[in-house]
């Protein structure tokens, strides 16, 4: 048995790295509570955020936490216009369709940058990199405090603008009935992009919360997106509290298992949950629709 | 009647001629590699093309064929030539079992698509793992240029081999299409509620679609162990397969015969014909690029030719004949 404080520990990081996936999976669920359909390009536009990490800080020198707000903008602004000029008008409103239209952008993302960037692992170097606060016995990495905090403000931030904004109500009115929407004055199109945006920023603020302490290469899209996959499906497709709950039950799987089965065989803890989990109850352990 | 299978014929005849003009090893290579991709998505358009399940882990198939060819070889002494088709029906096993769990969880749309996608992975990752596969390392098929052992010195007999198989597949195809079965997997493409209602028992259909579907693809992926007689868990269960072996149909022309016989050829003649232009104009291999021009083939078709370049070709067809 290993002493407690490992465990503590694993426990401490699990929930730390579980909020970040929890942000990814935050876009995910988002837009297919809306839009009803699984955006394959999310691995990749998440992959896309951190190079534009990567490039502010090491062409521009702009810290991560200072980008943020500009990039978070800026994918937002992709997101709107991905899916208003791309993936709307390419899928004729097929939900297969837009299965392949996201798939054919996350391959075109993925190998554009693969084309420019090289498969090299970069990562940024940045004061506060390692930087612990102690809490107990425990030492816990400042960047990754921040991470965690950081995707609960965001998580509320989301929250609020559904709850709260006209936006908020036009974006549920159109998950729950877009017909009816449309016919009381909903722009649909219009709410979908926006949507699709906010799925986009939230991949934003990751890769910004991330990128101190994390690397980037062309395909580590990949390993956070199929996390998101699982915790979407685990906490219910288009549920934000699900999602919640499901990344930082998820994040704490994967350390608990990585600390007793090892790194790579740790990863298929997750792969085997998501499959239980898709076989047994499709509509997730907190999702309330079929 | 019998004239539906004149164009395979034709089609088997021309490819079969095809390397008889050029000596090159790189060009033969690249046509054997293609028709492995084909006949990959030959696989994947049954279930697919005809049956409307869109699978996002062939890799899980083609990756049971490439790693059951090898190590039957290695790690069992046996016959290339009886480890072929035990390689398939592995496969075949597999795609029965992920079809059974997921066809009778009653898994469709996305979530079909999500759970072969993860079946996919957990293979890759088991496979990275395991002593028994080789772990990283990967398998490597001793070099023993024989006959008996499905290794020839001239590159053209194997080519010939992997072409047979394409044209079984497409015969194979051909019966399917017109059989009874195939009129069922296609209603259940369309209305699987309709065709139930109608007596259609749509998770046999289904099961027996994936079982197929999966049977051909692990073909593919044994010829192609012993194309390069070295696999490893990213080649053998990787993404790119999984990819290539939906791609190829959806440009060709999803649920026809010839569709992904002409997409993989179209996608990997682009694909090469891409990575030859760009290293000329920058002076270097530039890696991703062939696939940036993959995904952009992709949306464009889903955009502009939803029956694939079959379809559009039949759509010029029918423009031209008609007088203006």
């Amino acid at each position: 048995m290993l002493p407690l404080d490992i465990f503590l520990s694993a426990m401490a990081n699990g929930l730390m790295m579980g909020a970040v996936y929890a942000l990814v999976a935050l876009g995910l669920t988002l837009v297919y509570g809306v839009l009803h359909i699984i955006n394959f390009a999310h691995g990749a536009t998440l992959t896309a955020a951190m190079y534009a990490v990567y490039v502010a800080h090491a062409m521009l020198g702009v810290d991560p936490y200072l980008a943020l707000p500009g990039l978070a903008a800026i994918f937002f602004a992709l997101g709107y216009l991905v899916q208003r000029w791309v993936i709307g008008p390419a899928s004729h409103g097929d939900d297969s369709n837009i299965l392949l239209v996201t798939l054919g952008l996350s391959i075109i993302m993925e190998n554009a940058l693969l084309a420019g960037f090289r498969s090299d692992t970069r990562s940024i170097d940045v004061p506060y990199g390692f930087s612990v606060v102690e809490v107990g016995n425990l030492f816990l990495s400042t960047p990754k405090l921040v991470a965690f905090a950081g995707s609960f403000v965001v998580a509320a931030l989301l929250w609020l603008l559904l709850a709260r904004t006209d936006t908020g109500r036009a974006i549920r009115a159109v998950a729950k009935e877009k017909t009816g929407a449309a016919l009381v004055g909903v722009r649909v199109e219009h709410i979908y992009a926006v949507t699709f945006g906010l799925g986009a920023a939230c991949l934003a603020v990751a890769a910004c919360l991330l990128m101190p302490t994390f690397l980037v290469n062309p395909r580590i899209g990949n390993a956070f997106v199929l996390v998101a996959f699982t915790i979407v499906v685990l906490g219910g497709m288009g549920s934000i509290p699900g999602a919640l709950i499901g990344g930082l039950f998820v994040g704490v799987v994967e350390s608990l298992s990585g600390l007793y089965l090892g790194e790579s065989l740790g990863q298929i803890g997750i792969f085997l949950i998501f499959i239980l989990v898709l076989l047994a109850r499709p509509t997730g352990l907190f999702g309330a629709r079929a | 009647m019998r004239s539906s299978y004149l164009p395979i014929a034709v089609a088997v005849a021309v490819l079969a001629l095809l390397p008889l003009g050029t000596s090159s090893n790189t060009t033969l290579n690249f046509l054997s590699f293609a028709l492995i991709v084909a006949l990959a998505a030959q696989g994947w358009n049954i279930l697919g093309g005809y049956g409307g399940q869109f699978s996002f882990g062939h890799a899980a198939f083609f990756g049971t064929g490439a790693y059951g060819m090898a190590l039957l070889q290695v790690r069992f002494g046996i016959n290339p030539w009886l480890a072929l088709p035990l390689a398939t029906l592995l496969g075949a096993v597999v795609g029965a079992a992920i079809g059974a769990l997921s066809f009778r969880a009653r898994l469709r749309g996305s979530y079909f698509a999500l759970v072969t996608l993860a079946f996919a992975e957990v293979f890759r990752i088991l496979a990275n793992a395991w002593g028994f596969t080789g772990g990283a390392a990967g398998v490597l098929v001793p070099l023993r240029i024989e006959a008996a052992n499905m290794q020839f010195a001239d590159r053209v007999t194997f080519y010939w081999l992997v072409l047979a198989c394409v044209a079984a597949g497409l015969v194979l195809t051909q019966a399917m299409a017109r059989a009874r079965f195939g009129a069922w997997l296609v209603a259940v493409r369309e209305n699987e509620e309709a065709a139930r209602a109608l007596g259609v028992d749509s998770l046999a259909v289904k099961l027996r679609a994936i079982t197929l579907s999966s049977g051909i693809t692990a073909l593919a992926g044994g010829l192609y162990a012993q194309k390069f007689l070295y696999l490893d868990a990213g080649i053998a269960y990787g993404s790119w397969i999984s990819v290539e072996a939906l791609l190829a149909p959806i440009i060709g022309g999803l649920g026809t015969v010839f569709g992904p016989l002409v997409g993989a050829l179209v996608l990997l003649g682009l694909g090469e014909a891409t990575k030859i232009a760009l290293g000329h104009a920058l002076g270097g291999a530039v890696p991703g690029a062939d696939l940036v021009v993959f995904g952009v083939l992709l949306i464009l078709c889903v955009a502009f030719a939803p029956r694939g370049l079959l379809g559009l070709g039949a759509d010029v067809r029918r423009l031209l004949r008609r007088p203006a």
